[in-house]
């Protein structure tokens, strides 16, 4: 096929295209051809498609409207299978070989679209109608709903896993400048030139902006020309970083602005090689934004029949892609500027059939010089309704009173298959808004300029309003020279020379034409194309009380697509307005908030997914661990053993085997993740006498104490064994998952209140590994791989530590126990750890040594009646509730964190919830973890809850259940029965009795 | 007022909708009233609404210095659930769901209730224990729950990632059926509409600069439309009542901070229940329009801005690509915050006050969206009584004082 | 996201690496049994919560950990200063710092 047979509507001269590089494409199925260099939307355009997509609610045709960001129909989905991409802009996705698009919309396909049905409906689902209907009966809204979400939506979610990777990039820069059009490229170069670093980002898919197909002559040359030697000329300062493809998404506090760089979407699908995007975070020192401005199109009946289009971006596709997309144009415009599509399209050697100007007595030059040209101006008339169903045939043209609130005369038909529209300009106030700055209005200029931000930050070109390439040029090397000036560069101004710029004669404020009929009676006279929002819709919203802004979009649904009413917010404001007799001023804007574009999720995510979602901690002994076949558990970030089973063991034996070892024979944990923070100084045994509940002033070096710290609140926050290491030297442990919350702490009373204590704090938990040695044969293991120490239980007592050396290794060895049996905490450098581990186990073969894991260890302490906080403690217990009174101290002068707390008339009432042991009546129920507790069997609902079980197990040693719970008075019910009514339909019955399962007196541990 | 039903829209179909009734009205403030509620967001407005309509005080005005259901109403995620862990939140919360599976009839509004299920995920085995104790209270304070396996919630959401190779694998969730999501604008809406039926002035753009108290007494409020009397005044401002308590010459135990949200660009249905994940930080429904609706975490500082800091956005869509690794080509189309006033318990204060005649209900932090047929509810009875409803008595702001706190984050609560 | 000045590291860090710790210059009741509960309910959990200046802490978390104080805007979320645990602020300016 050549060329001329599929692409009817390429030029055979001109645009920015290149010739020798023809792609072939799919859209809908069909094979379609166009060059490097086109967008989707230009290639098709280039092949006559004329419908792209189906509306919201309506299902009305629709096609390319625009010729960028604001595009509101030409939504498509890209692909398929896992690296499928849902609802990009055509008029934004740049062509490559054996690109594959279809409609998100229409069924069985956008031609022949079998739910246009719904539109005979159209006048039952005016906005919010569905707030009205649906009501009854009461059961069948989800039914109704079933079908309303299957009617929704756009494209399609992919449903495997996403086959490409997103960069992240951290940016710093004096200058960034956002948009390369010619404000931009000004101010970046300015910049530049002064030596400050600058970031120059622009979304297209090359820098130029308007220069792109622009006819004006900068200092003598083509804008082309100068576009061309600026981008050669910033692309040599190593200072300046270039990113085309790359949409700043976000303003955010403090001039944080965040960039997502399409690396990769205009070559394939995916990228096998590198990141397919990556976001750039940039704090910048200045900001400059030069993002331009969108055109509004004017609101007539029927305005969104396929071929009607942006003014500007009919411009757009003859100038850079050579495509005139039909045979005969009317443009309708309210101003000098949209003139120049006329002459585009005359230029382009195909009919203008009239512009249609709403104004009385147009005087501008372009006007002139389209009349010059031949081309019809019918002045004072508008268009006011389209005729035609998938494609333009006609316009129905009336004249219009002076100030373009009625119709003076009767309306004729004229015939084209093209209307370009164009109402004035809106500056992209966008990236301004996100910072709070509020869009104030512009007579002048008939739109929102940019508002008073707090940001070191300035809008200029099109952005602030101005709209010859002269003042844009002049206002960007202002702009470039004061951000560099800011950053302490010194810089001077460039004056630029700008000739064959035509000067543009006032616009008129225009947005809703009447049409023959009420606004509520008319055609469909669209506001937001996207979700079919009508000029009757707002005017209806308006009628019902909906009057605030907020309350119009959000009850129309305008704005909420994924245009974000670029195109359309303005026309909506400026038709309420009017129904409300008010100023647009005084109707006010919405806030614009981030996203600018809607960015990938991928790409905000970054390299933080999958394995990489978060860090994870490992013990020296991992590898060790993991030979041994352990299970792993998340405890924090760390991995902990679990358990270690054996072949053919399931968790109950391993945990049962494991803790038979450990009481009749000896057992080891790796119990390195406990957290261990180093503390020094003159004063760090006052310190910990206000920070835990009991004494440490007197704790003697070698000793070691079990102490509980309360939160100001008095509840319980963690626990750990202190020793005292040396005078003025201690070693705090706490819990695994407490350790970070612990230094915090300690800190910020330490710096906040207490700054004259002299106490230093370290944090030295991954620098031992330590190995906990426990059970009746602990003492023997030690000995074999220790010779340094005494161990004779009167020399080294329970709750003392010694310094010595184990299997080689300078060690410090703890006799605490979290089992109840003889241990020994073996504390060695963490490189040496899994030495050591190695030679404990060796030491420990002849005993019987087994390695355990946390739920062992668990399984332990609890017959121990030992609580895990966190576990045992929800942040809601005191001391006194955990049946701890011995571990506060009423003696300490200073009156300790959290202890005024415990004096507060809840914490001292009865019946507050406390620690007992639960038995239950058959040994071998074991309680689920979380079971309520009542106090009658057949409870009615709902219950009077008495507590929780918060532990609970098979323990293989008492050859029973054991529960720990908290009981509401329940150290004063010891004995009682109460009940646990479970999911299942069960009801478990159980005794309240002592916490502590297993050795009572302690003796075992103490020998 | 006119009734809606689909006759309704039929009959005005035929006139082109050129005759429907305003929803309310927008009068000019009286001198005075019976009660003045200070905020027209959802709680408000239900305030005024069950003022009227179980204690017949229709002497009421609310005073919103925006526009109706402008502030949080507008902005959060819309998930409704009563799965809270402790006896007095929970059955607040059940009140709330009970009420809200009526709601649309009752105020003839369709506020699109929509029971699809919310699903809690455990991470952790400790995770596990508490969504255990939670649903167990939860059933036995006869609220549904359930706990389900990999297999259960694998079936029920088909994209989540349920490998247990995961960096943070899915144990297990827990799940209400009848927790869901509403249209979140809708329940302002339906409740301005019906309160104003029954003769509540709604005074919008109407900043309240003070209130004026005399010996010990609430006599009415200044704003920027003039002074209004009132005996009675309860204040309703999420993400100001701090600053509506200065005027009273108050502070509360709450901090206002940013909370952030987004929605993708609309997709065809590929979510149909809510699913929430604390251990991993997201939360996600699918609106009716498609939307993918994901909630963030609160930012960490003092806000009244309205927006938050990036690298929490960065944070939940991290995590919601580990729980969806399908939707990581998904964009996101925007993002917002609203500012949440958070408790030390994370459980709000519905109250007296040492002035007589002001009432405050606050402190919602971030749930208050679910809570709105219920907070109004009890609101009301407390303000019509002038003591608190007996379901308002555990949050009173004197817990504060006592310290009988209803820990919800503390404990195995889900914080949003 | 904000950008504070670590006033012991004196640079400007992005607010990745702080963490927040709340009002500032509260002070611990020297003798908290001599408070009534009423007071000590106040020191513990009631805030000025301010809409605009607002004098807090800040910890540098993931830097040199030490405490220290910010005045920020609530509202515009400017900071105008940071400055040393245990002293003083300056003056606050009047409206925004810009």
């Amino acid at each position: 096929m050549s060329l001329e047979n599929t692409q009817k509507n390429r030029l055979a001269i001109g645009g920015r295209i290149d010739r020798s590089r023809a792609l072939s494409f799919t859209f809908n199925g069909k094979r379609y051809s166009g060059f490097l260099g086109d967008t989707l939307a230009s290639a098709l355009l280039a092949n006559g498609v004329d419908v792209v997509g189906r509306s919201f609610k309506y299902s009305r045709p629709r096609g390319i409207m625009t010729a960028g960001a604001e595009e509101p129909n030409a939504i498509v989905q890209l692909g398929h299978g896992a690296a499928t991409i849902p609802n990009l802009r055509a008029t934004q996705v740049a062509l490559y070989d054996g690109l594959e698009a279809r409609s998100v919309n229409g069924w069985p396909n956008v031609n022949f679209d079998l739910t246009r049905i719904f539109s005979l409906f159209g006048r039952l689902m005016p906005p919010g109608f569905y707030y009205k209907t649906f009501m009854g009966p009461k059961k069948l809204w989800m039914f109704y709903e079933h079908f309303i979400r299957k009617g929704a939506g756009l494209g399609r979610a992919p449903t495997v896993r996403d086959p490409d990777i997103y960069d992240r990039i951290n940016q710093h820069c004096d200058v960034l400048v956002v948009g390369a059009g010619p404000a931009g490229l000004a101010a970046a170069l300015a910049a530049a030139r002064t030596g400050a670093r600058v970031i120059i980002a622009d979304e297209q898919e090359e820098f130029g902006g308007s220069l792109l197909a622009s006819d004006v002559n900068i200092d003598g040359k083509a804008a082309a020309h100068w576009l061309a030697v600026t981008l050669a000329e910033l692309a040599k300062f190593e200072t300046v970083t270039m990113l085309p493809r790359s949409t700043v998404f976000g303003y955010y506090d403090h001039n944080f602005l965040t960039i997502a760089e399409r690396c990769s979407d205009h070559i394939a699908l995916t990228n096998d090689k590198a990141a397919r995007q990556r976001i750039h975070r940039v704090r910048a020192r200045e900001v400059v934004l030069a993002c331009g401005a969108i055109e509004r199109p004017l609101v007539f009946a029927a305005c969104d029949v396929p071929g009607v289009m942006l003014a500007g971006a009919v411009s757009t596709y003859i100038n850079r892609y050579a495509v005139t997309p039909g045979k005969g144009l009317i443009l309708f415009t309210n101003n000098d500027r949209a003139y120049e599509t006329a002459l585009h399209w005359h230029a382009s050697g195909r009919q203008v059939v009239a512009v249609v100007d709403s104004r009385h007595n147009p005087q501008g030059d372009l006007v002139q010089k389209a009349a010059a040209k031949g081309v019809k101006v019918l002045t004072g008339h508008a268009v006011i309704e389209v005729l035609g169903g998938k494609r333009v045939k006609g316009a129905m043209v009336a004249p219009l009173s002076a100030d373009g609130s009625k119709l003076t005369g009767q309306a004729k038909a004229l015939q084209c298959d093209t209307i370009a529209s164009s109402g004035g300009w809106n500056p992209v106030v966008h990236l301004s808004s996100h910072t709070g700055a509020k869009p104030i209005w512009d007579e002048e200029i008939i739109g929102f300029r940019p508002g008073k931000s707090t940001q070191a930050e300035r809008s200029v070109g099109a952005a602030a309003g101005t709209y010859d390439t002269a003042s844009c040029l002049a206002e960007g090397d202002a702009s470039g020279v004061q951000a560099a000036i800011n950053c302490g560069h010194s810089a001077v101004a460039t004056s630029y020379n700008v000739t064959g710029e035509t000067a543009a004669g006032p616009a008129q404020a225009l947005f809703l034409l009447p049409h023959g009929k009420p606004t509520s009676r008319a055609p469909y006279q669209f506001v937001d194309y996207q979700l079919d929002v009508t000029a009757a819709g707002i005017e209806l919203a308006a009628r019902e009380g909906y009057t605030s802004v907020e309350h119009v979009k959000r009850y129309t649904a305008m704005g909420f697509g994924t245009d974000q009413g670029k195109l359309g917010n303005i026309n909506g404001m400026a038709i309420l307005a009017r129904k409300l007799n008010q100023t647009i001023a005084e109707t006010g804007t919405t806030i614009f908030r981030p996203s600018y574009t809607p960015t990938t999720f991928g790409t905000i995510a970054g390299r933080d997914v999958g394995e990489l979602f978060d860090s994870a901690r490992f013990t020296a002994v991992q590898h060790w661990h993991e030979q041994a076949g352990a299970k792993f558990e998340d405890v924090g970030q760390w991995k902990r053993p679990w358990y270690f089973p054996k072949t053919g063991e399931d968790m109950d034996d391993a945990v049962g085997r494991e803790c038979l070892a450990v009481r009749n024979h000896v057992g080891i944990l790796d119990a390195s993740t406990l957290g261990k923070i180093d503390i020094q100084g003159p004063d760090a045994a006052e310190f910990l006498n206000r920070v835990y509940t009991n004494a440490y002033l007197k704790l003697a070096p070698g000793k070691c104490r079990y102490g509980v710290m309360l939160g100001e609140d008095g509840m319980i926050f963690d626990d750990g064994v202190t020793a005292c290491l040396g005078e003025n030297h201690y070693l705090m442990f706490t819990t695994t998952g407490g350790a970070a919350g612990v230094l915090n702490w300690l800190e910020i009373w330490h710096q906040t209140e207490w700054p004259e204590l002299k106490v230093y704090f370290t944090s030295v938990t991954d620098h031992w590994t330590t190995a906990t040695v426990t059970g009746p044969n602990a003492r023997k293991v030690i000995a074999k791989v220790c010779s340094d120490i005494d161990l004779d239980g009167d020399a080294f007592k329970f709750m003392d530590w010694r310094d010595g050396t184990v299997s080689g290794v300078k060690a410090r060895v703890f006799r605490i126990s979290f089992t109840g049996e003889l241990s020994y905490e073996v504390n060695v450098p963490a490189h040496y750890g899994r030495h050591v581990w190695e030679k404990l186990i060796e030491a420990g073969a002849e005993f019987g040594i087994t390695p355990y894991g946390t739920e062992t260890m668990h399984v332990l302490r609890a017959e121990k009646g030992f609580i895990i906080v966190g576990q045992d403690t929800d942040g809601s217990v005191t001391p006194y509730d955990m049946n701890m009174a011995w571990v506060v101290s009423s003696k300490k002068s200073f009156s300790f964190l959290g202890k005024r707390s415990l004096d507060r008339s809840d914490c001292t009432r009865t019946m507050r919830k406390q620690l007992v042991g639960l038995k239950t009546m058959d040994p071998l129920d074991v309680l689920p973890e979380g079971a309520q507790i009542v106090n009658e069997r057949n409870a009615p609902i709902p219950a009077a809850m008495q507590g929780h079980v918060t532990s609970s197990y098979y323990s293989a040693c008492l050859e029973r259940s054991i529960a720990l719970a908290v009981v509401k008075g329940g150290l004063d019910r010891l004995g009682e029965q109460v009940f646990c009514p479970l999911a299942d339909g069960r009801v478990i019955a159980a005794e309240i009795v002592s916490s502590v399962f297993y050795d009572p007196s302690g003796a075992r541990q103490n020998v | 007022m006119g009734r809606y039903s689909v006759f309704s829209l039929m009959k005005n179909a035929l006139s082109y909708h050129e005759n429907w009734q305003a929803a309310w009205h927008s009068p000019k403030p009286k001198k005075h009233y019976d009660v003045i509620i200070i905020g027209g967001g959802g709680h408000g407005l239900a305030t005024a609404y069950y003022l009227a309509k179980e204690h017949g005080i229709t002497n009421v005005a609310v005073v919103e210095k925006g526009y109706l259901g402008g502030g949080n109403t507008a902005r959060n995620t819309t998930i409704i659930r009563s799965n809270y862990l402790w006896d007095e939140a929970s059955q607040l919360y059940e009140l709330s769901m009970k009420l809200w599976e009526g709601l649309s009839q009752e105020l003839n509004f369709n506020v699109m209730f929509s029971q699809r299920g919310v699903l809690n995920l455990g991470h952790s085995l400790q995770d596990m224990r508490d969504i255990a104790r939670r649903v167990n209270a939860n059933r036995l304070n006869g609220i549904d729950g359930e706990v389900l396996g990999v297999a259960e919630i694998q079936k029920i959401v088909p994209l989540l990632n349920c490998s247990p190779t995961s960096r943070y694998p899915v144990l297990g969730a827990s799940w209400q059926p009848r927790g869901g999501t509403a249209r979140h604008d809708a329940v302002a809406w339906g409740y301005a509409r019906a309160a104003a039926a029954m003769g509540v002035d709604l005074i919008q753009q109407c900043e309240v600069s003070g209130i004026r108290t005399s010996a010990g007494k609430v006599v009415g409020v200044e704003t920027s439309q003039g002074f209004i009397g009132a005996p009675k005044v309860g204040c309703v401002v999420a993400g100001n009542s701090g600053v509506v308590a200065a005027m009273a010459g108050m502070r509360l135990p709450i901090e206002s901070r940013p909370l952030q949200a987004m929605v993708s660009e609309p997709l065809k249905p590929c979510l149909d229940t809510v699913v929430m994940s604390n251990a991993v930080h997201g939360y996600i429904s699918q609106s009716d329009k498609g939307d993918l609706v994901i909630g963030a975490g609160v930012d960490q500082y003092n806000g009244y801005g309205q927006r938050g800091s990036f690298h929490v956005i960065e944070h939940t869509m991290q995590a919601i690509c580990e729980l969806f690794p399908a939707f990581s080509r998904v964009r996101m189309n925007r993002q917002w915050g609203g500012i949440v006033d958070t408790c030390p318990d994370a459980c709000p204060i519905v109250s007296k006050t040492s002035v007589q005649g002001l009432f405050f209900n606050c402190g919602w932090g971030t749930g208050g969206f679910k809570a709105t047929p219920g907070s109004g509810y009890v609101f009301a009875d407390t303000v019509a009584h002038d003591r608190p409803h007996p379901l308002a008595e555990a949050f009173t702001i004197d817990r504060f004082t006592s310290g009988a706190l209803i820990d919800e984050h503390g404990a195995a609560g889900v914080a949003h | 996201m904000l950008k504070i000045h670590c006033p012991y590291c004196d640079e400007q860090r992005e607010e990745e690496e702080f963490s927040y710790s709340g009002e500032a210059h509260i002070s611990r009741p020297l003798d908290p049994g001599a408070l009534s509960d009423a007071d000590w309910a106040d020191y513990l959990f009631f805030r000025k919560n301010t809409r605009g200046w607002h004098h807090e802490m800040w910890q540098h978390s993931a830097g040199c950990r030490r405490y220290f104080n910010v005045t920020r805007h609530t509202v515009t979320y400017e900071i105008f200063e940071s400055y040393p645990m245990g002293t003083t602020p300056k003056a606050l300016p009047k409206g925004d710092a810009r």
